[in-house]
């Protein structure tokens, strides 16, 4: 009997040192030469991945009009996330949108490839949410951890702190009149810097195209308004419409570009934010 | 043909028509203002919102709307009398999406940036090359069987060159953005347009206009053939250089701020053909209040439609003009 039990309890440690030493284990090495081919992971993977880790960008990423970090980007070599770039780099790993062109995703995959799609970024949770799972696959969770540490820090000193007066209405005004609801990046930021969302007073959560009439009759205090592009669209024309211009409200702008999904700036921009939310209530 | 005096009842209606369109065109929208409010906020100087969408957004809708309507009728009445030919017009002979493809040349390159004249200047210059095109083809054709078909043949050559030009300014330009931009610059909208829309188009337009209105007296002469008409003193040089100019600067100043709105200037001339008594001549003021009419209308039936979400002023105009079109060319082709 004592036998038996001795038999089982060898094979069950066996077992448990197998699965430890296994793919799963935490013995696993970093992958080196990981290429990424779109702009959300290249900012994600430049932030957490060690030095010499991370072997190319996405053109984007170098692109002053799309990065904030655009000098930094250009060492290293871009890609256009065409298949056969990515293959050059024989890379051990690739990180991709939820966008990226799928055939060449399914083709990198369909070679043998490693390929992580990370999903689009719906506001603070899935800042902290990519900059955990880029830790966890580039195999550099304390780097990531600390980001977020720092994140969170930095937006408890930025946000004002909470009061029971009633906040100042603000919105996000984007080219072809789309603005941002629940879930999404640009109201987190609103939220945070102590400002109503017009989007949710009004129902529409994520990202839907406002009429410019229905902005007006709702009679915001602020509108946050899209950097000039480097190059013209029709797109733009009605973020500078002479009705907003004539409007009774705030146009408000970031002087950095916002949106990377890293989070680099975002704390930045929730404090410049705050500043303008400040000056309204006076 | 007994010979008929100015149709002026006809005249009477469709400028009322116009009139009612218009004041409707400023009562609808996605907002709902109630239609006395929306009048009084119209002329309001207080700067509530209410002022803000009736004279920012509504107002230059409507006078676009009219601008262009207007345009888009007289040049496609100029050009089917001056061509002689029932299926001319801006659209179908190529002169719409030349002006489009010039007007997106000035916008993508940042040019109209730097000079705001640039947009309906360059829209103007691509109109104009289409319309010289148009007019040397017809004139070498002369008037015989199947002359009419190949004039039109070329303008849809014309036509599908520009958009495929228009595609490649539109692929190659550094915004993202541009390459959806082109359903807008083939169909054509009047959502969101402002003041500064109008100011920038209206002088091509007028300017256009005071080009094409007097050539009516020489269209009518010219029903009796080139040769009488000459005699009869019609310079016919000078009558296709300021039909050509005229509806460049017309079409060109209406395409820079609305895209390329099609079959606006067929189907309008062959409407009131026999309310005016077939007078060339007569048909051009007609086809212009009668292209306002038809515009505005469409204008208000798109915010109806599909109040919140912007449906192209193309697709209805395209709707009513396309079987029309195909009517036509049936009944030209059975008596060619």
């Amino acid at each position: 009997m004592h036998r038996r039990h001795d038999t089982l309890r060898l094979c069950a440690l066996a077992t448990a040192a197998l699965l430890a030493l296994g793919p799963g284990g935490a013995a696993a090495a970093p992958p080196e030469r990981v290429v990424s081919i779109n702009l959300c992971t290249d900012l994600l993977a430049m932030r957490v991945a060690a030095p010499g880790q991370l072997v190319s960008v996405s053109f984007l990423a170098q692109d002053p009009a799309h990065s904030p970090v655009a000098r930094a980007a250009r060492r290293f070599p871009g890609n256009k996330g065409s298949a056969e770039e990515v293959l050059g780099f024989r890379p051990e790993l690739v990180v991709a949108g939820a966008y990226s062109a799928r055939e060449s995703v399914a083709m990198l995959r369909r070679l043998g490839y490693r390929v992580e799609v990370f999903p689009l970024v719906d506001g603070f949770d899935g800042i902290r949410a990519q900059l955990r799972r880029m830790g966890t696959v580039l195999e550099q969770q304390p780097r990531a951890e600390a980001i977020i540490a720092a994140f969170d820090s930095a937006l408890r000193s930025a946000s004002p702190p909470p009061t029971t007066r009633a906040r100042p209405l603000a919105i996000t005004y984007g080219p072809n009149g789309f603005i941002e609801g629940v879930g999404t990046l640009g109201h987190d930021i609103l939220t945070a810097s102590g400002l109503e969302n017009l989007a949710t007073r009004l129902g529409r959560p994520g990202y839907t195209q406002l009429p410019l009439e229905l902005l007006l009759l709702a009679e915001p205090d602020l509108v946050i308004l899209p950097e000039p592009p480097a190059f013209p669209a029709r797109a733009y024309e009605i973020t500078h419409h002479p009705a907003l211009q004539r409007a009774n409200l705030r146009a408000f702008r970031f002087s950095e570009n916002v949106r990377g999904c890293d989070g680099a700036n975002l704390t930045d921009a929730v404090a410049e934010l705050a500043a303008a939310a400040r000056e309204l209530r006076q | 043909m007994r010979p008929t005096g100015f149709p002026l009842p006809v005249f009477l209606l469709l400028g009322s028509t116009t009139l009612v369109l218009f004041v409707l065109s400023l009562l609808v929208g996605p907002s709902g203002i109630p239609p006395l409010p929306a009048l009084q906020a119209l002329l309001s100087t207080d700067p509530g919102p209410y002022a803000l969408v009736m004279q920012e957004i509504r107002l230059p809708r409507a006078i676009l709307g009219t601008l262009v309507g207007a345009s888009l009728g007289l040049a496609g009445a100029v050009l089917q009398g001056l061509l002689r030919n029932p299926l001319a017009e801006p659209g179908l002979i190529g002169v719409s999406a030349s002006a489009s493809l010039g007007a997106a040349i000035a916008i993508y390159s940042g040019l109209s940036l730097a000079f705001p004249l640039a947009l309906p200047a360059l829209a103007l210059a691509g109109a104009a090359v289409a319309g010289g095109l148009i007019l040397t083809i017809a004139a070498g054709m002369g008037s015989g069987r199947g002359a009419g078909l190949v004039v039109i043949l070329a303008g849809i050559a014309i036509s599908s060159l520009a958009g495929a030009l228009l595609s490649l300014v539109l692929n190659f330009a550094p915004n993202p953005y541009a390459a959806l931009e082109i359903v807008y610059w083939l169909l054509g909208s009047l959502a969101d347009r402002s003041m500064v829309h109008v100011a920038t188009a209206a002088p091509f337009i007028l300017v256009g206009w005071i080009m094409l209105l007097p050539l009516a007296r020489s269209l009518d002469l010219l029903t009796l053939g080139e040769d009488a008409a000459a005699a009869l003193g019609v310079r016919l040089a000078r009558v296709r250089l300021l039909a050509i100019v005229g509806t460049a600067a017309c079409v060109g100043g209406a395409t820079a701020v609305s895209g390329a709105i099609g079959f606006v200037g067929l189907v309008v001339p062959h409407l009131l053909r026999p309310l005016v008594g077939s007078r060339p001549g007569t048909l051009l003021p007609a086809s212009a209040l009668g292209g306002a009419v038809l515009v505005l209308a469409a204008d208000i039936a798109v915010r109806i439609l599909s109040p919140e979400r912007d449906l192209k002023l193309g697709v209805v105009t395209a709707l009513i003009g396309a079987p029309f079109f195909l009517r036509l060319l049936l009944h030209a082709r059975r008596t060619a």
